[in-house]
């Protein structure tokens, strides 16, 4: 069933210590809108540190309804914290891989989508946006077609190394800028160009 | 008490006052004080709530605008597609009465002021036989009837959404947003468009007037009565917590109706066109007496006037009226391009609402005036909580 407002459901800290091999896993609860959440975890490590995931809520997550190929993930990263917090990758099995695009005007004046270096930064206390024509998640490689009413689930990944999942409704949307050559090495729109060799290391680590 | 006085001389601006109580002096003619900016913007953030155990728009008090589609299902929509159709349908909705824009809302400032938007699904059959569950027997079109015209482009249909709000942009642009999202599952068979007197213009609860002049609706049940809860809300099946819709596009001759005189117009409907009191009566809410006869003999209130034909001797056969008037161009006989979106909610179609069609179809004055063009019935489903969606109790 579809919620009216999209909150992250659940998220998955995983913490490395580092004087040890062992790692923690927590599985915490949102409290409602707050998103204050318990943390338990089995770490020998002394300091309990909010990580980033506890502190990122997505809300007015969207993705773009396709076939086949490439289509976009869209909705609003809410940073909590009072730490700048660095989202590196994402991944769903909706597709082979997700990349994380920002969208900028190239020296010819037209607009150029590509993969952003660093990932996204999202400020302390505020909000990053992805929405058509700006920041957004790529999707490349669907493993099936998306189709309006139905979900897709994210799974972001933050620098600290926690993840935060998600729950995407699919909407149809043919608003501009937003059409993907199914073709890898097309781009996708009009005049965009979408980076040969990005950098598969990015993506994941 | 109101009235359908508005504009009209001393007791217009007593129900106005009344109503406005609290708020600056009424201006005079010469002082032409604008209301203030705060006054009026507050109009634009008022909301209704989508979520609860009934839609809203049916016991609603009417907006001034709305826009009804009337859509049908794709050949390939099957009972998993439905329920995905109403899944963004009802979200679009969700966020939309409350003053946020959908999803993927190219135009996210035109949501901005919701100004009381509601909006309201209703399923045909053919939406209910996809769905493979049983429909309501009245689940169909209405019986011919001999005044009728109908036309395929004002009629029937497997998908209704009804917008309304009192600000015509907002209106534009939930229908406009919901009939986009509705497209890989249904195609436009009809769009019709209503409005009512601007909020502002009368004071709330004034009986609307169409545009012939008439008071309209005034013997209507009142939203939260006994009787209303009784004779509107359906409670068994799928169908628990919703009701029946009729929306009948009726055709003006407006200019035929330009040759009938204030008396004449009078008798055809058995009301007073100054404050919609009945020909026995005083004030809009009295009591017709149907048994009261003239000096020579006859019937105060015509044998074959509206309101004696529309009266059932069943008091249970009742519709609640929630109707539209509707305006566009001379058509290209020079007939002029007014009507009335007529839409009532009753329990049942049959029992309520087509006996009395049929005594006006027999009988009524007013038919010499007007034609209707267009006929369709829905079945409006329950509400839904937050989290789920309009149509779960026959998709789920």
């Amino acid at each position: 069933m579809m919620s009216s407002r999209y909150f992250s459901r659940r998220s998955a800290s995983a913490r490395v210590a580092t004087a040890t091999a062992v790692t923690a896993f927590a599985v915490l609860t949102l409290a409602g809108c707050s998103g204050g959440a318990v943390t338990e975890s089995t770490s020998t490590s002394v300091q309990q540190v909010t990580s980033a995931a506890d502190s990122v809520t997505v809300v007015d997550a969207w993705a773009k309804a396709a076939a086949d190929g490439m289509t976009a993930g869209f909705g609003v990263l809410e940073n909590s914290s009072a730490d700048d917090i660095t989202l590196e990758a994402a991944s769903t099995a909706a597709a082979h891989m997700v990349e994380l695009h920002e969208t900028k005007l190239d020296d010819a004046g037209a607009m150029t989508m590509q993969q952003k270096e660093g990932g996204f930064v999202i400020p302390a206390g505020e909000r990053f946006v992805l929405e058509p024509g700006g920041n957004h998640l790529m999707l490349m490689g669907l493993t099936a077609p998306l189709v309006a009413g139905q979900e897709v689930e994210f799974t972001l990944s933050f620098a600290d190394g926690s993840t935060l999942n998600f729950s995407a409704p699919i909407k149809d949307y043919s608003g501009a800028n937003e059409t993907y050559s199914s073709d890898h090495g097309d781009g996708h729109g009009d005049g965009h160009d979408h980076s040969e060799d990005h950098d598969h290391e990015n993506s994941h680590e | 008490m109101g009235g359908a006085v508005a504009g009209v001389g001393a007791a217009a601006a007593i129900g106005l006052d009344a109503w406005r109580s609290g708020a600056e002096a009424m201006p005079d003619a010469d002082s032409a004080v604008a209301p203030s900016a705060e006054a009026v913007a507050a109009h634009g953030a008022d909301t209704v709530p989508f979520f609860g155990t009934h839609q809203a728009g049916v016991a609603t008090d009417a907006q001034a605008h709305a826009v009804v589609l009337g859509l049908d299902l794709l050949p390939n929509v099957n009972r998993e597609g439905l329920r995905r159709l109403m899944r963004v349908l009802s979200d679009d909705a969700s966020r939309l009465t409350q003053g946020r824009p959908a999803l993927a809302d190219s135009e996210p400032e035109l949501a901005a002021n919701p100004a009381r938007l509601t909006v309201t699904f209703g399923f045909g059959r053919e939406f209910v036989d996809r769905a493979e569950r049983a429909a309501p027997s009245w689940l169909r079109p209405l019986p011919p009837f001999t005044i009728d015209r109908l036309q395929p482009e004002f009629s029937d249909g497997d998908l209704m959404i009804q917008i309304a709000s009192n600000d015509p942009v907002t209106t534009s642009h939930a229908a406009r947003m919901l009939h986009k999202d509705s497209r890989s599952f249904t195609s436009l068979r009809w769009w019709q468009q209503g409005f009512r007197e601007a909020y502002g213009s009368v004071a709330p609860g004034t009986t609307m007037r169409n545009l012939f002049g008439q008071v309209d609706g005034t013997a209507n049940m009142k939203p939260g009565s006994a009787e209303f809860e009784r004779l509107v809300w359906v409670n068994d099946g799928w169908l628990a917590g919703g009701t029946s819709m009729v929306v009948r596009r009726i055709r003006m001759q407006l200019d035929t109706w330009d040759r009938l005189d204030r008396d004449g117009r009078e008798q055809s409907v058995g009301r007073r066109l100054a404050n919609g009191a009945p020909l026995t009566g005083t004030n809009e809410h009295d009591e017709p007496d149907f048994a009261a006869v003239t000096a020579i003999g006859f019937p105060v209130i015509p044998e074959f006037s509206h309101i004696r034909r529309a009266r059932a001797e069943n008091p249970d056969e009742q519709i609640f009226r929630r109707a539209y008037n509707y305006d566009g161009p001379p058509d290209s006989g020079g007939e002029s391009g007014a009507g009335l979106l007529f839409i009532s909610f009753q329990r049942d179609v049959d029992e309520q609402f087509v006996p009395m069609q049929q005594r006006l179809d027999e009988l009524d004055l007013l038919n010499e005036w007007t034609t209707p063009i267009g006929s369709a019935v829905f079945a409006i489903p329950p509400g839904c909580a937050e989290g789920g969606y309009i149509g779960e109790t026959l998709l789920g």
